[in-house]
């Protein structure tokens, strides 16, 4: 007689780890929420110019006797509902909103993924080579963290100036160095790892043992922190463009929508403000509640 | 043993030639990324002013030696507190940092205890039982005080306190009462109205991280055998969780909260903007705004300065809480 | 002595100290029931010392914990019956559970280097289990806190007092823990694999030491191990367990010289001992089945060489003379 019947786990080897993490991401109701959620916000962000009621920054389209209208109101001439509201200058919030969900959103991906090829080339190399390289990029990287990102941010964009791309760039500066710690860490766990060592002997090539022993274990960890960050990305452009140090005036993103809103809310027009700052925690509980979830089912430390 | 405890000041003095090394650092990096920023006599003159006169200004301000010359005059004067005087008003910086900074501290310093006496006790209920329903509102609240931006939480509760209900002002400190030098709003009825929105916006955030910490520290402690041991011991279950379990997760929280407060004293930034808080966060925006270099730089220098001793000081409260830690400082 | 007195000696001596009956605790987790321990019988008289002996995973801790009434949830004391000196510990109240505790039934854990909480120096660790069951000053605790730690054989206990346990070593900690156990005088003490993760000569010592100790003082031992050797001079009485249940109970001589159970055959077979220098060491075929998933029956019976088809069915304890038992169809009787 064999060895007496176990349980499920062999029954677990057979499904692929991406079909356990899906199910696994599945059986979280509020990941799915936050998922949905993202999806419901991007999809009309990235569409805004054919989707918006009104292009809120062709001034010609502006009908200034329209200005600081409360929400459901009927413009006079054209006739359009304006559902949020206007601002100050006439603007659609309903469109300002969209296009500003459109450039807070194209900010945040992209700072993110620069960040993300930045920081874990930076960590893949520091754990790989190691000695005075590790050393050096390591230390940087924590005088860095030790600095509160706002005030490197608010320092980069005091040297850089204004714009869109300085901004990405200040993000980028701010960002880099989480990803390179993490995926330092997790590398170099496994790069002492007796496989690696031992691929090591064989001299294989260097690159090939990064892309293809290091990069995959390091993939979980990377996932999970650009998803959290990309919520902090939209965070700290946001705070940044309401201090009024961030994206131009020609481009707001929500950020810049609240501030611009901040005098009128006092006096009771709180509709400039408002919408466009729940559109802002929409989008970043939406990621934060997947990204949260995410680290609970691709951590190894979890899912024991 | 003895050996052990020459150690702790060995390992103190270490850290502090580390730390001037940094201030070192920085303090080039930040004068020497501010002397790329624009022209700052462009905003102290008329646009009509001549060259000469810009020149003369130019001169009055130091502006026309090289860089270098500049950094070793900036810290020769920074070593003696001199950072130079503001373009705009001609006071001495460093003396308008100082009378700004006992508001901001004052600030940091009541979300800091607010965010430590709600986030520690939520925090150990979502840890002693993850499952239940409170446990699970804890944390989901948690993921939105840290998860939204500081200024948005302001302006929520502007609009709910200041706006709708009409209850709290929703903005500037309120009657100060002058302890020394120091003015100070926390004695003062009026103080505290003002100050009741911009400490819960700064300590709402802190506190949803200290939950966190706290959680996750009860959770790693919770199953250790030395708390079982104590229950085995027939110690009282207050015992157990006072003493047994607080001391354990004190570790953490104390690193993190000792952090936190250096990112709060940085975040004053934001919230002193939203609430007009006339504190040194809301000095450094004007003054970023307006270009006026020596005031960033000397708050920048003066930040450093408070983060590094911070770290210093969170490292030696480490020490003196962890016992195993003083061990550890022999590596 | 007078007549009472000793008559009060004769019925202890009928009466157990402790009596397990049919105690099942289980554990409601994801993948189903884990029937930690399903159906122990243990009778402990007073000053008597029991091994317990099994391998990991059949339940010998969590029948220690149980009678702690440490069982957390998902787990759970399903059925069965622990009678502690008159008292019903499964339907005790929380609080007189705690009172028990750490005074009359103590607990010593497996790994010293886990049990004594890293931030609190010692003398505190060993006043505060004094001062949880009695009224005594922090002065008077503290005597007795020297004391016990003078009775475990550790040199300098003033100074140990004012350490913190990363200063001690493994040997010292375990030490400390038994002198912890014994502080309260306990009736019993429970002792989970206690010298499992110390050195070879650290264990000997600490064994010997127990063994004196509870003589001294009279105290009752559980010695949880999975090493049979170890208990084999410690132990008056052993039971084996497997998978839950235990399958074999007698006098240590009785157990290691005349196994009755095809599994306690197989674990003394399988000691490495003179006669078997030289041979292949005996093995038992097979692995720990899974407690989600036992086989139907006689839980060893898909490991057995003697099994027949009445194994199927599972067997009840079987009481021979001599107060042995055992639970087998085909004991080696």
């Amino acid at each position: 007689m064999s060895t007496p019947v176990t349980v499920s786990p062999t029954a677990d080897v057979e499904e692929s780890p991406f079909r356990r993490f899906l199910v696994q991401f599945r059986e979280n109701r509020l990941a799915m929420a936050g998922l949905i959620l993202m999806i419901l916000l991007a999809i009309p962000a990235v569409a805004a110019p054919w989707i918006a009621p009104q292009n809120p920054y062709d001034i010609g389209s502006l009908d200034i006797l329209d200005s600081q209208m409360p929400p459901g109101s009927v413009a006079d001439v054209s006739g359009i509902t304006y559902w949020l509201g206007t601002d100050s200058q006439a603007r659609d919030v309903l469109s300002a909103v969209l296009y500003g969900m459109r450039t807070s959103l194209l900010v945040a991906f992209l700072s993110v993924t620069v960040s993300l090829l930045i920081g874990s080339t930076v960590g893949l190399c520091a754990a790989y080579f190691g000695g005075w390289l590790d050393a050096l990029l390591m230390r940087i990287v924590d005088i860095q963290l030790s600095f509160p990102a706002i005030l490197v941010a608010l320092v980069m964009l005091s040297v850089l100036g204004q714009g869109l791309d300085k901004v990405i760039i200040a993000l980028i500066v701010v960002q880099w160095a989480y990803f390179a710690r993490t995926v330092r860490g997790t590398a170099l766990v496994e790069r002492n790892r007796e496989y690696v060592l031992a691929a090591r002997c064989l001299s294989l090539g260097w690159r090939r043992i990064i892309a293809r022993h290091l990069l995959p274990n390091c993939l979980p960890p990377l996932i999970v922190i650009a998803t959290i960050d990309l919520a902090n990305a939209i965070a700290l452009e946001a705070t940044l463009s309401f201090l009024g140090v961030g994206v131009p005036v020609t481009q707001p993103s929500l950020g810049m929508l609240i501030a611009n809103g901040f005098e009128f809310m006092l006096s009771g027009q709180y509709w400039i403000s408002f919408f466009p700052g729940i559109a802002l925690a929409l989008a970043i509980v939406g990621i934060n509640l997947v990204g949260d979830h995410l680290r609970d089912i691709l951590n190894p430390r979890n899912a024991q | 043993m003895r050996k052990k405890d020459r150690q702790v000041p060995v390992f103190i003095i270490n850290r502090l030639f580390q730390a001037i090394g940094v201030i070192l650092v920085m303090s080039v990096l930040v004068f020497v990324g501010l002397y790329l920023i624009g022209d700052p006599t462009s905003m102290l003159v008329s646009p009509e002013a001549t060259e000469i006169e810009r020149q003369a200004l130019r001169k009055a301000l130091g502006l026309d030696q090289s860089i270098w010359v500049q950094y070793l005059t900036f810290l020769g004067n920074a070593v003696h507190g001199d950072f130079g005087r503001s373009f705009l008003t001609g006071q001495p910086a460093l003396q308008l940092i100082v009378e700004r900074m006992p508001a901001t501290v004052e600030l940091v310093v009541v979300a800091m205890t607010f965010s430590v006496v709600v986030g520690v006790p939520l925090g150990i209920l979502a840890g002693l039982r993850p499952k239940a329903p409170s446990s699970k509102a804890i944390m989901t609240g948690s993921i939105l005080g840290f998860s939204l931006p500081n200024f948005w939480i302001g302006l929520m509760l502007i609009m709910l306190f200041a706006v709708y209900l009409g209850i709290l002002p929703a903005s500037a400190r309120g009657e100060t009462v002058n302890v020394g030098p120091v003015a100070l709003s926390i004695l003062t009825l009026d103080g505290w109205r003002h100050l009741a929105l911009p400490a819960l916006t700064l300590g709402l955030a802190k506190a949803a991280l200290i939950i966190r910490v706290t959680r996750a520290a009860t959770r790693e402690v919770l199953p250790m055998d030395y708390i079982k041991f104590a229950r085995a011991k027939g110690l009282r279950p207050s015992r157990i969780l006072n003493v047994h379990l607080l001391k354990n997760i004190l570790i953490p929280i104390v690193t993190v909260a000792g952090l936190e407060f250096g990112q709060a004293i940085a975040f004053a930034v934001v919230t002193e903007s939203v609430f007009s808080w006339p504190g040194m966060g809301k000095l450094l925006i004007d003054s970023i705004i307006t270009l006026d270099r020596p005031v960033v730089v000397a708050y920048l220098v003066m930040m450093v300065f408070f983060l590094v001793i911070l770290n210093l000081v969170i490292d030696i409260l480490y020490m003196a809480i962890d016992p195993s830690a003083r061990e550890k400082v022999r590596d | 002595m007078d007549v009472s007195s000793m008559q009060a000696t004769a019925m202890t001596r009928q009466e157990p100290l402790l009596s397990i009956k049919g105690l099942k605790t289980h554990f409601a987790t994801r993948a189903g029931v884990v029937k930690a321990v399903d159906g122990v019988d243990i009778e402990l008289g007073r000053g008597e010392i029991l091994g317990l002996v099994g391998e990991s995973g059949s339940g010998k801790s969590i029948t220690g914990f149980s009678i702690l009434g440490l069982i957390d949830p998902p787990g759970r004391i399903v059925d069965g019956s622990i009678d502690y000196d008159g008292l019903d510990l499964v339907s005790m109240d929380e609080e007189a559970r705690r009172r028990l505790r750490g005074n009359d039934i103590a607990m010593i854990f497996q790994d010293p280097s886990m049990t004594l909480n890293p931030v609190l120096r010692i003398d505190t660790q060993l006043i505060e289990t004094v001062q949880a069951h009695a009224e005594v000053s922090t002065a008077e605790a503290r005597q007795r806190a020297r004391d016990a730690l003078v009775q475990v054989g550790i040199p300098s206990p003033d100074e140990r007092l004012k350490a913190y346990p990363y200063e001690l070593s493994g040997g010292m900690r375990q030490r400390i823990a038994i002198a912890i156990a014994l502080i309260n005088k306990p009736k019993l003490i429970i002792a989970d694999e206690p010298t499992t993760a110390l050195d070879v000569s650290i264990q000997g010592q600490i064994i010997y030491e127990v063994k004196q100790l509870c003589r001294r003082t009279g105290t009752a031992l559980i010695w949880i191990t999975h090493d049979l050797a170890v208990v084999a001079g410690l132990a008056d009485r052993i039971s084996v367990m497997y998978a839950g249940r235990i399958v074999e109970t007698g006098t240590t001589a009785d157990v290691i010289e005349r196994p009755l159970h095809p599994y306690t055959q197989g674990l003394i077979d399988s000691v490495p001992s003179h006669a078997t220098r030289g041979h292949r060491l005996h093995q038992i075929k097979g692995m720990t089945p899974s407690l989600l998933n036992l086989p139907k029956g006689c839980a060893f019976r898909e490991r057995c060489e003697k099994a027949t088809p009445e194994c199927l069915v599972a067997p009840e304890p079987t009481l021979l003379p001599g107060g042995k038992s055992v639970r087998c169809w085909n004991p080696a009787l």
